[in-house]
């Protein structure tokens, strides 16, 4: 958790009892649809929550799986801010699906190749200058992202002005995309000694896109570069272990798992501005 | 696994029901990757879109493997009683 938070120690007073209630922490955040500037000025969608209490925070950009900007997305936008970040997630489907359904955006978003890579740099360009420009933003920014978002967050940590970018079991940072492939997207591999901010990759050791194989060969090219990074592995745990709604979720992988994600961005995002 | 793997084809003469009720389609993805609703990691996914009237005019399926296997029988079975009529 970053920030300090305000104790308020109160008494609550019903018909023939008083309740002596436990101080707590001011914990209120706000959690709402917003409007930011994209990739080439385009304004999107992009949902937002935040603590109130103003004390000087880092923000996280949190980029959504392929399956969408869904319902759990947004919760785990509202995780961040519950920990503590300014939080925003654009809605990276905005341009050919607005106000659509998730899945439907996704379907749409998959049929057309799928989010161009200048254009995901750009939309999160814009919720990271969004996030610095609130009143209690200490200036640093870190981006987080999930199966596509988080090749996609390893991206933005090549092309952005990040303070740290977390990779959740990203598929072709390293490894080639099958034969015949429509989706807009290439390894990024040999691009690793542009790394402009350190990383962190959490990886499931039954997953077969990234397969151990290509999480092995991303972190011989980050030890190669001599570039900062942290991986966790996870063994009996495949992909998109973090998914709460699916068979997938793996409660002790996760569990470890965000604490490792929270210790990261506390290193790198916390503090004054 | 996030396979991205996607196939997509034209479809052409062809209609789909969807919640405003039937529209032409024009397009057809087929992927193996999470479903959205289907119980399992994985599914064989078809989207059937008419891009022409926006992302809701789809129609979705989520199916097992053991569904996409046996449709695909019966699609081959299918069309080739349909080459003797």
């Amino acid at each position: 958790m970053v920030g300090q938070r305000k104790v308020n120690g109160r008494k609550r007073t019903s018909a023939n009892v008083t309740i002596r209630e436990e101080p707590v922490g001011y914990d209120a955040v706000i959690a709402e649809t917003i409007g930011i500037q994209g990739a080439n000025g385009d304004e999107i969608e992009a949902y937002s929550a935040r603590p109130l209490d103003g004390a000087a925070r880092g923000g996280v950009v949190v980029i959504h799986h392929m399956p969408g900007y869904d319902r759990e997305s947004k919760e785990t936008i509202r995780r961040f801010a519950a920990e503590g970040y300014n939080a925003v997630g654009p809605n990276l489907y905005t341009r050919e699906a607005p106000g659509a359904a998730p899945d439907d955006a996704a379907a749409t978003a998959r049929a057309n190749g799928g989010v161009p890579d200048d254009r995901l740099v750009g939309d999160v360009a814009g919720a990271a200058a969004w996030l610095r420009r609130l009143p209690n933003s200490n200036g640093k920014v870190g981006t987080i992202g999930y199966c596509s978002g988080g090749r996609q967050a390893f991206l933005t940590a090549l092309e952005l002005d990040i303070q740290g970018a977390v990779d959740c079991y990203g598929a072709f940072v390293t490894g080639t995309p099958p034969e015949g492939f429509p989706l807009k997207v290439g390894p990024l591999g040999d691009r690793v000694g542009e790394l402009r901010a350190p990383v962190l990759g959490m990886f499931g050791n039954d997953d077969k896109h990234p397969s151990p194989a290509d999480v092995d060969e991303l972190e011989k090219l980050l030890q190669e570069a001599g570039k900062e990074y942290e991986f966790h592995r996870y063994d009996d745990t495949g992909h998109s272990f973090f998914s709460v709604d699916r068979p997938a979720y793996r409660p002790t992988s996760a569990v470890d798992g965000w604490e490792k994600i929270l210790a990261f961005f506390g290193a790198k995002l916390g503090g004054e501005a | 696994m996030c396979t991205y793997s996607t196939e997509k084809i034209d479809v052409d003469r062809s209609s789909g029901k969807g919640a405003d009720g039937w529209f032409p389609l024009r397009t057809a993805t087929v992927y193996y990757d999470h479903p959205v609703h289907a119980p399992d990691d994985h599914t064989v996914n078809i989207d059937f879109l008419a891009p022409d009237r926006g992302p809701g005019a789809r129609v979705a399926v989520e199916l097992s493997l053991d569904t996409a296997k046996a449709l695909l029988e019966a699609l081959q079975v299918t069309v080739e009683r349909a080459a003797h009529h």
